[in-house]
């Protein structure tokens, strides 16, 4: 709870952890059915209404409040972005700590692997993985978690090779404990600093891939709502309803913000060297 | 084995790595080449007439013999007829390849023409309101994500000045270069964003540390001006992570810029292979990614040499 702490008291991390917040109350209220109006009900006498009291964002051209399809859009948005950025930790760390344990000729076939999934450029990968599974937004979730897990496998292979050589690890392992419970607790545990921050701004980068595969009709499908689909729909109203552009262009910008931050204030906080510096 | 030996020998088994991964993905991709080449037309071929395209473009092989033939074909530069060019795989990369490049550098000079100013700017003035200013500017542009931005420079030239940009017939460099660099300015401009606001958090934080160094002071202990020890001393040193950076963000402009292209509707390679993936071209698909798989490798083997050659305490590990 420290960490919870030093994070309020971190200016970064705390409009980070506030913006984060926001969306993610305005995400469960969305999911939740907590919207104002229903998110795909249409209303043809209302459409591209300008926002007003009753529609605080807006209508669509289908007379769909703005608003409502910004909560769960978010929802989308997030989720997307939660699940893939778990899958590929998960994959990432497994693959990263076994790398480095093993070494030797298993290492060698993890980090070419790796090496090739990082030789594409991220959203050619995602394209390629979408066209083979057809686009939704479960495909979404695999393929931007297969963008991230080389990522991942770096971030834990490297501290994890240094501190294999470390002495605890030695005292542990003369102990008799087996490999598994090493590789658990001791290595897991040293990881997590390095990995918090990272799963922040994978977030971050989740939330811009996810948003640019929906816009390009490749992620989450009409009529669901996501913040890139909107942004699409957007594109050819954006002079005789602005709302429709800006207001999914600023909530994505923010939402990014916000881990983006949080990412920041973490690094700075978890990171011995800035953290000897802060205080 | 020093390093840069490592790389280069892991360098053709990772290329080999990419060509099967894309050669067998392609192949997952449902449908066939020719139905989707044709569109509705292929309803009318004849059993003849399918088998013979089929045999044309190499797809009656079964899929080692298809692998071999594309492989020995490529490492002759022969990367395979493209089904919906009808030209060389080549052909139609190199043809795509120039908007890519140029885009690539404009983009990444404008994003070093602001950035690292405004980086050394907000270092050498910490924690006063410039400071404060660039960053969190530059917070707001790493944030929003290129394709937004695209949108929102869009929307507001057409707000506040009534202009749409060019789209549609794209000009190359050589014919019309005052109107091709009109063209590309705000693609440059909305893909140099985000690396901008890289370039000024870098340069930063790299100038931060390196002004906290015991040689800048003795520098300054020495009676050089301020302004000499800033630009004489430490920007050498700072650029160093910016170098890095630059090649890294190089190394993936050049394989395109799949939604900045669309957005301003620019012929490139990000959208090449768009299409490509959508038409099932497998020859396309295929040289294309794997260009683009080469082209990043290069570029970083080249930033990992050149940070070597920079910085002269950088050993690199061997394990």
């Amino acid at each position: 709870m420290s960490l919870f702490r030093d994070l309020l008291r971190h200016p970064s991390g705390r409009i980070g952890l506030i913006i984060v917040l926001v969306f993610l109350l305005a995400a469960i209220a969305g999911k939740a059915g907590l919207s104002p109006f229903d998110p795909l009900a249409q209303d043809r006498l209302a459409r591209l209404q300008a926002p007003s009291a009753s529609h605080l964002f807006g209508t669509d051209m289908f007379g769909r409040d703005v608003l409502s399809r910004l909560m769960v859009g978010v929802a989308q948005s997030f989720i997307v972005s939660f699940f893939s950025v778990a899958v590929a930790t998960l994959a990432g760390t497994v693959l990263g700590l076994t790398a480095a344990w093993y070494g030797g000729l298993w290492d060698g076939i993890v980090m070419r692997l790796m090496d090739v999934l990082l030789a594409f450029p991220a959203i050619l990968l995602a394209l390629l993985i979408i066209a083979i599974m057809g686009p939704s937004g479960w495909t979404s979730i695999l393929a931007i978690a297969i963008v991230y897990t080389p990522i991942f496998t770096r971030v834990v292979r490297g501290p994890a090779l240094s501190l294999k050589r470390r002495d605890f690890v030695d005292a542990a392992r003369s102990f008799g404990s087996s490999r598994r419970y090493i590789m658990s607790r001791h290595l897991a545990l040293n990881l997590v600093a390095p990995l918090t921050v990272q799963i922040t701004l994978a977030l971050a980068w989740a939330l811009i891939t996810e948003a640019g595969l929906s816009f390009l009709g490749l992620g989450t499908q009409p009529p669901q709502a996501s913040l890139g689909l909107m942004l699409a729909d957007a594109r050819n109203l954006m002079e005789m309803a602005p709302w429709l552009l800006l207001v999914p262009a600023v909530a994505l910008s923010f939402a990014v913000l916000g881990f983006n931050l949080l990412g920041d204030a973490l690094r700075d906080l978890l990171d011995p060297k800035t953290r000897r510096a802060l205080a | 084995m020093p390093y840069p030996l490592k790389r280069l020998l892991a360098f053709p088994l990772v290329m080999f790595g990419v060509s099967v991964f894309v050669f067998i993905a392609i192949r997952l991709v449902p449908g066939d080449a020719i139905t989707a080449m044709l569109g509705t037309e292929s309803g009318l071929l004849t059993p003849a007439q399918r088998e013979a395209l089929t045999a044309y473009f190499g797809l009656d092989q079964n899929i080692f013999v298809q692998f071999w033939r594309w492989l020995s074909g490529v490492v002759q530069g022969d990367f395979g007829i493209s089904t919906t060019y009808g030209q060389p795989v080549l052909r139609v990369i190199f043809d795509h390849f120039s908007l890519t490049l140029e885009l690539a550098v404009l983009s990444m000079l404008l994003s070093l023409v602001i950035g690292l100013p405004a980086g050394i700017y907000a270092a050498t003035h910490k924690d006063r309101p410039g400071d404060l200013a660039v960053r969190v500017v530059a917070m707001l542009g790493q944030s929003t994500p290129g394709f937004v931005v695209g949108l929102l420079l869009i929307f507001s030239l057409s707000v506040f000045f009534g202009v749409l940009p060019q789209m549609g017939s794209f000009v190359p460099f050589w014919q019309d270069p005052l109107g091709n660099l009109s063209q590309m300015i705000l693609p440059a401009l909305t893909l140099g964003t985000a690396f901008a606001a890289a370039v000024i958090r870098v340069s930063r934080s790299a100038m931060l540390d390196i002004l906290s160094e015991d040689y800048v002071r003795t520098a300054r202990s020495k009676g050089l001006s301020r302004r000499r020890v800033i630009w004489r001393h430490a920007l050498p040193n700072a650029l160093i992570p910016l170098v890095t950076l630059s090649g890294v963000e190089f190394g993936y402009l050049l394989g395109g810029a799949v939604l900045v292209e669309q957005i301003f509707a620019l012929p490139g390679l990000g959208r090449v292979v768009l299409d490509a993936i959508q038409q099932r071209d497998y020859a396309l698909v295929q040289g294309t990614i794997l260009f683009i798989a080469f082209n990043f490798m290069v570029v970083n083997l080249l930033v990992d040499l050149a940070y070597a050659a920079l910085d002269p305490r950088i050993r690199f590990e061997t394990k």
